[in-house]
This record gives C-alpha cells, structure tokens and sequence, in this order.
C-alpha cells in the first residue's frame, strides 16, 4: 500500500481505521523520521519567501520535531497516519486537490440545515473561494488601520515593518520544544493571523478570522500572533459554526497573546472541525501588570482535541478568565481544558467549563492552576460542569494544582448531572417535543459561553446545539 | 351540559407499582370552571398530572377523552399542542433560557405560528402588570432563584398568554401569602374573562383561592376516587365542616 492509496481514503472516508491499522505494521523509527525532511521544508519556506531567520527557525524545529517523542498523556491519536506526514503537510503534492463532489455528505448536510448559501459552504469546505468575505475583511482591515492597527495575514505582515516584531515574538510563547506538534508546527507553519494593537487604542469591533479562513493553506498549520499593547482592548474570534472541512485531518495551529499593561484582550473561539479531525492545537497567552485576557471557548467538531489555553500571569494584578464548552458527540472524544500560571502577586484567574457528552463521546476536562512562589494574594477559582446525556456518554474533569505560596485563595468546584425528566416533562406540557425540550436544555446549559458571544455567533452556537442534539433521543 | 371538552371514564392510575387513581369518573363542559378538591395524599396532582401525560405515572386502565378523542398514548408536546395546559405544583428551574423567550416559544408551538415580537411583548407587559411581576422577570432565567410565590404567578402568566381550552391549575395557591393568593386569583379570573369558553380544573385543599371565582362544579376526591360532585355549595360546606363527612 502507498501513501497515495492513504490520502485517496482519507479524501473519501471520514474515519476508516482499518487503513491505518494496516500500515502500522511496518511502523519504525527510520520511516517515521523520513515522514518530514529537510527539503520540504525548505521548499515550503522557499514558496513562502521566508527571510533567512525564519527559515533557520523552521529547520531548527524540523530538528526538535524528529527528536520529540509523540504526545502521550491524552485520548489516542495513532489514526493520524505519522509516517506519513508530509501527506498532511503539502497535500498538493499528493493529488489532494479537493472538489465539491469529495466533501462529505454529513458535512454537505450540515451547511443545508445552518442554512449557510453554496458559494460559502464551497468556501469553508476549502474547494472554493469567498469572494464576499474577502471584500468584508478588506473593508474591517482598512477601518481599523485608521486607529493604527495592524489586521493582516501573518506572511505578508513578514514583509513589511512588523517583520522584527514578529520575530522577537514568533513562538517565544510556545517554543518548539514544547511539545512534538508545537515543533511541527515551528516547522510547517502556513497562513494565519497578525494583529497589532498600538496602546490606548480600543478596537470597537471584534476582528473575525472567519474571514480570511480561506487564505491558501490557511486553517491547518495556521498561526495566529497577537500583540496588544498597554491600555488598549482587542476581541478577536476565531472560526465560525460551519463545519470546517480539510481534506487531511491533522489540524497543528498556534495562538500566542500578548497582553501589554492595563490592557483587555479577549479571544473567542467556535470550533466545528470535521469530525474526522485530529485538533492538536496550540493557545497560550502573557498577561502584564493590570492586563486581562478573557477566552471564550466553544468545541464542537472533531474526531480527537488536544485543546488547553494556558495564560501566563505576570504582571501585578493580572487577569485571566476562561469560559468553555464542549460538545463531544458520537465518536469524539475531547481533551481540553485549561491551564493558569499565576507568576506575579495578586493575580487572580476564573475558570467556567460546562461540558456536554452523547453516545459515545468523551470529555476530559483538565484544569491546572500553578501559583509560583511570588504570586501572593492571588485568587484562582474553577467551576466545572458536566451534562451527560446518555449511558454510554463518558465525562471526566481532571484539576490539578500546583500551589507554592501560602497566601492565596484557590477553589474548585465540580458537577455532573443528567437532564431530569421533571424538566423534559414541563417543557412538553408546553408543546414543546422532547427533541425541542431536550436542546433548549442543552443550549440553556451552555449560555455560560453563548451569553459571551456576539449574537449572530450566539444564534449560530445554538443552532449547532440543536444539529448536535438531532436524534439523542432513545 | 354544553360540548364537552373533557371526560374522564373509570381511570385506574399507578405510581410505581402503587395504585393510587380507582375508578375516577368526571366530565367538564366548554367554558366551564371545576374544582377538585379533597385531603392531602388523596390523588388530585395524581390527576392533573395524568391528565397532562406525565411520564411518572401509568394509565391501568380507563380513558381520557379530550374534545371527544382518547389521548391516553398521546405524547404530552400534543396534548399541550391541541390546547391543554398545566400549571405546575412545583415549577421546575430551567437554565440559560428566559421566561420570555420561553413563553414565545411556547405560544409558538402552541399556535403553529411565529409570534411577532412587538405584539407579544406588549401581551407580555400587561399580562405581568395584571399579575404584579416585576419587569424584569421576562429576562430572567426561567424559574431560576425565582421565589414560591413568583413561580406560581409565573404559571398564571403562561396560563394567560398561552390561553389554553383546557386548563388543569395544580395547587395554584399553595405556599402563598394572602395577596399572592389574591393576585392569582385575579389572573384566574382574568382568563376567564379572556377566553369564555376555556375549561379549567383547579385542584386545591384550600377554599380561599375560590372566593373571588365562579366555579361550575365541585369534585371531592378521596383515596383514589370521586366521592361527591356538586354545585359552588360544596365549597362552603367543605369550608365550615372539613372533609370528615367524605373519609368514612
């Protein structure tokens, strides 16, 4: 069996293991490493006009990437075929050039109920272009640059006058050698986001990714740099509720902030990969003195996610806040989480996770809080919620803490509970079915996120709810 | 009688496995106003639960006929559907969705219709005024920290803007203060006036809620069974003497 046999699969076929399970047996270290080498990434850096120094920062990451172990503490990832990568890499070299006819059913099905029109769902599905989100992101680049902002896609950005910025902060926050697929990432990084907010501006806007999702080669190994500088206010949202599709399922992207002094950034999400996805993503944040970040986080999608922000306080007095959902359906199965390093006195942080599982979906909710030595009067409290929805539906929360300094105040509160038939039964008595009763339950017990989001997001969150919830009944 | 909107033949029910409904036989016109009352523990949320399609209780034996048609298997969304309506004991707290969107949604299922945000919003203004609510309850998460007394106003307001043809009224009053009982009974009296021809079965052991009320039929029941039906009267007797003549 050749690699293009595998990639044709994946094409066609949401999960097929048995193709995997095939080519694990000639699995060994020699082909593995041979999955990425030198000259591809030469040959992406080349494409992409690279300067030198990030050209150099890819092949040194190339070197981390062969030596790191794989990831081990999470849900199984060995149908991600490694041997392989490059296959997830540069697909074009492997004939992946997708066409409409190849997307899914179950996708194509999706986009019908949340309504969204042909020339988009071609779009998201990444077979097509959208016009009509370029102009909008052109339009919001230019009534934000007259603040001094700096919206663009991270390539270009490394061409212009940003170009030494990017590079004192690209990857400082999650270096290479954080994790195998961070390396990877280091490696084969391609599209993504940069923004640059001058201090004192507040930018009234949020600034939606959404928009420019179908950059060439953007929504898989993307990364996204944003610097906020003291005093000003950035919300940036990430992704949007339409099933994203990508013909190789390996989705290795990185989010790094930085929070300046004093100032408020907050990060909202709405995941909805495909659900053949393996979501190995990267997000962290570095909060100065008086400065907050806020992340407002909702998962749907994928087949596996390795998903937990981290915010580095480390300034006096600096804030973070992560609110979350998950949603883990028939076959997913969802690790995230979140992690808060208070480094700075009188930091404080706030968790609030609500988690939802059906039929046989996971969900690993890991918190862990460290307070550092020098972190005193600071307060972290968590509250972890989860909604099972059936007997085959699994849910875990997994705290941990990690507390060196006496003077401080740390809470973690946990529930677990099922939706109660008193409940479903009040509902009905008001006409509604017990489809309609079970999903405004179910949307009810995310509005910890929904309430966050702007309210088209808000209306699109609860439609996928509602797609999600379609046949949980018994 | 008038067209009859429901009755009730021979109903045998079991909770868990304990028979608690025997042989309950009652029928109630259009527009007509009934009450069951009777000790605790004798069977009348039993009833009015049932009646809704609760999904605790089991129907052994008996029919149901709602506008002339058995709905013992029909799922509780279509009862409620085709115009009946319970107004909750106990009213359970939903999360994450506000009363007012809730009773538009349910206005919605109930009608077939999209309810048009203006109007049910002025509905739902004056609605709430009638029954002393603050405002801002709309807003508020369905029953949610909501107080005894505001849940129980809360069924009459979805009484008012759902107006049902047959509406079962569980224990309306209980647990309230002598206004609150006051103003749910102006919002009882209210949906009377609004929709002429709505039947409605209020349970309760107390008479006070029934002052202010024209009422067609009294039902007593007792363990499982109706052991008396009468005129307003018998509210009045029951009031001075209690329920001993019944029990025996």
């Amino acid at each position: 069996m050749n690699a293009e046999n595998v990639t044709e699969k994946t094409i066609v076929s949401d999960i097929n293991r048995s193709v995997y399970d095939v080519r694990n047996e000639d699995k060994d270290a020699y082909r593995f490493a041979a999955g990425l080498t030198e000259e591809i990434v030469l040959q992406l850096s080349k494409e992409k006009n690279d300067p030198e120094w990030m050209r150099d920062f890819r092949l040194k990451s190339l070197e981390i990437y062969n030596k790191t172990d794989m990831v081990e503490w999470g849900p199984p990832i060995d149908g991600l075929d490694m041997e392989h990568i490059v296959t997830y890499v540069r697909p074009k070299d492997n004939k992946m050039s997708a066409t409409w006819d190849e997307v899914p059913a179950e996708i194509k099905n999706t986009f019908d109920r949340l309504g969204i029109p042909q020339a988009e769902r071609e779009s998201l599905a990444g077979v097509g272009a959208q016009y009509d989100s370029e102009l909008v992101y052109h339009n919001v680049k230019k009534e934000v640059a007259e603040q001094g902002v700096v919206y663009s896609d991270l390539e270009s950005a490394l061409h212009g006058p940003y170009e030494e910025m990017i590079r004192q902060h690209f990857m400082k926050l999650v270096p290479p050698t954080d994790h195998k697929f961070a390396a990877l990432h280091g490696a084969v990084w391609s599209g993504g986001s940069f923004v640059y907010v001058p201090a004192g501006v507040s930018v009234e806007i949020p600034l939606q990714s959404y928009f420019r999702l179908n950059a060439p080669g953007a929504g898989q190994f993307e990364h996204t740099l944003i610097i906020v500088e003291e005093g000003a206010y950035l919300h940036f949202i990430e992704g949007c509720s339409a099933p994203k599709y990508n013909v190789a399922n390996l989705h290795a992207g990185c989010v790094e902030l930085f929070v300046g002094k004093n100032a408020v950034m907050r990060y909202s999400t709405i995941e909805n990969w495909s659900k053949n996805m393996y979501n190995l993503n990267t997000k962290r944040a570095i909060v100065a003195e008086g400065g907050k970040v806020e992340w407002i986080s909702g998962s749907f999608g994928s087949h596996v996610s390795y998903l937990y922000p981290m915010s580095i306080l480390n300034g006096r007095g600096a804030k973070a806040e992560f609110t979350g959902v998950t949603f883990a359906s028939e076959g997913q199965d969802l690790d995230t989480g979140c992690k808060m390093v208070h480094n700075a006195p009188d930091t404080s942080s706030y968790i609030n996770t609500r988690s939802i599982s059906k039929a046989d979906g996971i969900n690993t909710f890991r918190s862990s809080v460290v307070i550092s030595r020098n972190a005193a009067g600071s307060k972290s409290s968590a509250s972890c919620e989860s909604l099972i929805l059936d007997d085959e539906a699994r849910s875990d929360t997994i705290p941990a803490m990690d507390i060196k300094c006496d003077e401080v105040d740390v809470g973690h509160e946990a529930k677990i509970g099922r939706i109660s038939d008193e409940a479903i039964f009040y509902l009905m008595s008001r006409g509604l079915s017990e489809q309609e009763a079970r999903a405004l339950i179910v949307s009810g017990f995310a509005d910890n996120v929904s309430k966050e989001l702007p309210l088209e997001y808000a209306v699109e969150m609860n439609n996928l709810i509602r797609l999600e919830m379609v046949g949980s009944i018994g | 009688m008038s067209e009859k909107i429901i009755e009730i033949e021979n109903l045998y029910v079991d909770v868990e496995e304990k028979n608690i409904l025997q042989g309950v036989n009652l029928v109630a016109g259009k527009g007509e106003t009934h009450v069951l009352m009777g000790p605790n523990g004798a069977g009348k949320s039993t009833l009015g639960n049932v009646l809704m399609g609760s999904p605790f209780y089991t129907v052994t034996s008996g029919k149901i006929l709602y506008k002339g048609e058995d709905i013992v298997e029909s799922p509780v969304h279509e009862r409620a559907q085709k115009g009946m309506f319970l107004s909750f004991q106990n009213p359970v707290e939903v999360g994450g969705i506000s009363l007012s969107n809730f009773i538009r949604s349910a206005v919605a299922a109930r009608t077939g219709e999209r309810v048009r945000l203006w109007d049910f919003k002025k509905q739902l203004a004056a609605a709430m005024e009638l029954l002393s609510m603050d405002p801002t309850y709309a807003d508020r998460d369905l029953n949610v920290g909501f107080s005894g007394g505001e849940k129980k106003k809360a069924e009459i307001l979805q009484l008012l803007m759902l107006k049902p043809d047959f509406a079962i009224l569980d224990e309306p009053d209980s647990g309230l203060d002598v206004d609150a009982v006051r103003t749910v009974s102006k919002g009882i009296r209210e949906y009377q006036n609004l929709h002429k021809e709505g039947t409605m079965l209020i349970i309760t052991h107390s008479t006070k809620i029934l002052e202010a009320l024209h009422v067609d039929r009294v039902h007593v029941l007792v363990d499982g069974r109706i052991r008396e039906s009468g005129d307003a009267s018998l509210i009045e007797e029951i009031n001075q003497n209690g329920y001993e003549r019944f029990l025996k």
